[in-house]
């Protein structure tokens, strides 16, 4: 599927450019693209070091399960398959946690680590896992409570009242991840019905 | 609001380390060996990001969408609905940057507090970059075979696109 994504937008971008005279500035791209990859790399490079350092502590310490039983109610439904003591709980937990606050840059390196986490117990290491999916649903509606970025933006454009989008956002936010949700459950329950994996 | 964002880091870092203390963790140690597990992780998304970040950058820069977009202008004009919040409905699950940068142009010719640029700031806060997140962490684990994650993504997107539009009409309508 990415995989379609991907090659479709460049043939797409080059194609078109070469209808509308634009071949020019495709062929720039394409030399300071990987360096724009590059640097969003290193960007986030010494954020999941410093990361994945601390959670290393948290887990060994136990403290990770601790903050796995805070959603305990709410992760057991999400992921029944999964063992209530299972690692990738207090990750994913940390992970939605980080979200919330509007903490994007924390809640990347807990996502992955709880991917890595989930990854350990998966018979086929390219195929995705049922709370590989549920989770992945979860993180790309994005739940967040405060929309940092954006009320920063709406601050310096003078906006009068730059945070009573919060509210909007939130409901936004909730119908679109209940609506993944809602479809991801149903899909797994159509599957285990007709007896597939 | 802002404060409260600013303690919340330096007290989980705190709090970490402290508990770690407590239960007799070495946590130097401990933190390197996350450190090395984390720099391993860079190693595995970076060729992820670069074909990504490179494939959307190249799309933008072609003005496909415009291109596309120019020809339906006429028919949103005739329904008074603003064109400019179509593309970057659009681009929201293919790239953040972009997505953000369609909003900061409807603030500068809108202003923030108009319908369109309220609309644009719940647009942007309501969902994520769906197939680069997806892109990333399956990336990350070497995952081919995403199944149904994207198709359940993508309905969840357009879904609180939809949610977006009717309630920022009911809000500020």
């Amino acid at each position: 599927m990415v995989n379609v994504i991907w090659a479709s937008l460049i043939f797409i971008a080059i194609i078109y450019s070469f209808f509308t005279g634009n071949i020019e500035t495709i062929n720039n791209g394409i030399l300071t693209h990987a360096e724009t990859g590059l640097n969003l790399i290193l960007d986030m490079m010494p954020l999941i070091i410093l990361w994945t350092g601390i959670m290393k502590i948290a887990e060994k310490s136990g403290l990770l399960e601790v903050f796995s039983h805070f959603l305990n109610p709410l992760l057991q439904k999400l992921f029944p398959s999964l063992p209530k003591d299972h690692k990738a709980l207090g990750y994913i937990a940390s992970n939605i946690g980080a979200n919330m606050l509007g903490l994007g840059s924390a809640a990347t390196p807990f996502g992955l680590k709880a991917m890595e986490e989930l990854q350990k117990d998966n018979p086929d290491k390219t195929c995705a896992t049922e709370p590989m999916i549920t989770f992945l649903v979860l993180n790309t509606a994005g739940v967040t409570l405060i929309p940092t970025t954006v009320i920063a933006l709406r601050m310096m454009s003078n906006s009068a009242n730059p945070t009573e989008i919060i509210i909007t956002s939130i409901l936004a936010t909730t119908i679109s991840s209940i609506s993944g949700l809602t479809l991801d459950y149903f899909i797994r329950k159509n599957k285990k019905r007709r007896g597939v994996k | 609001m802002n404060t409260i964002s600013k303690i919340i880091i330096p007290l989980f870092v705190f709090g970490i380390i402290f508990y770690g203390v407590k239960k007799k963790v070495n946590v130097y140690d401990t933190f390197l060996e996350g450190a090395r597990d984390g720099l391993i992780m860079v190693f595995h998304i970076a060729p992820t990001i670069i074909a990504m970040v490179f494939a959307v950058n190249i799309f933008l820069d072609s003005n496909f969408l415009e291109g596309v977009l120019s020809f339906l202008k006429p028919v949103f004009n005739h329904m008074h609905l603003p064109m400019d919040i179509v593309p970057m409905a659009l681009l929201r699950p293919i790239s953040g940057s972009a997505s953000l940068a369609i909003m900061n142009d409807i603030f500068l010719n809108y202003g923030p507090d108009s319908f369109i640029g309220r609309l644009a700031s719940t647009l942007q806060g309501c969902t994520d970059t769906t197939i680069y997140v997806l892109a990333l962490y399956f990336g990350s684990i070497r995952i081919t075979k995403t199944r149904y994650a994207l198709p359940v993504g993508l309905f969840a997107d357009l879904m609180g696109i939809i949610a977006a539009f009717i309630i920022t009409f009911i809000f500020f309508g």
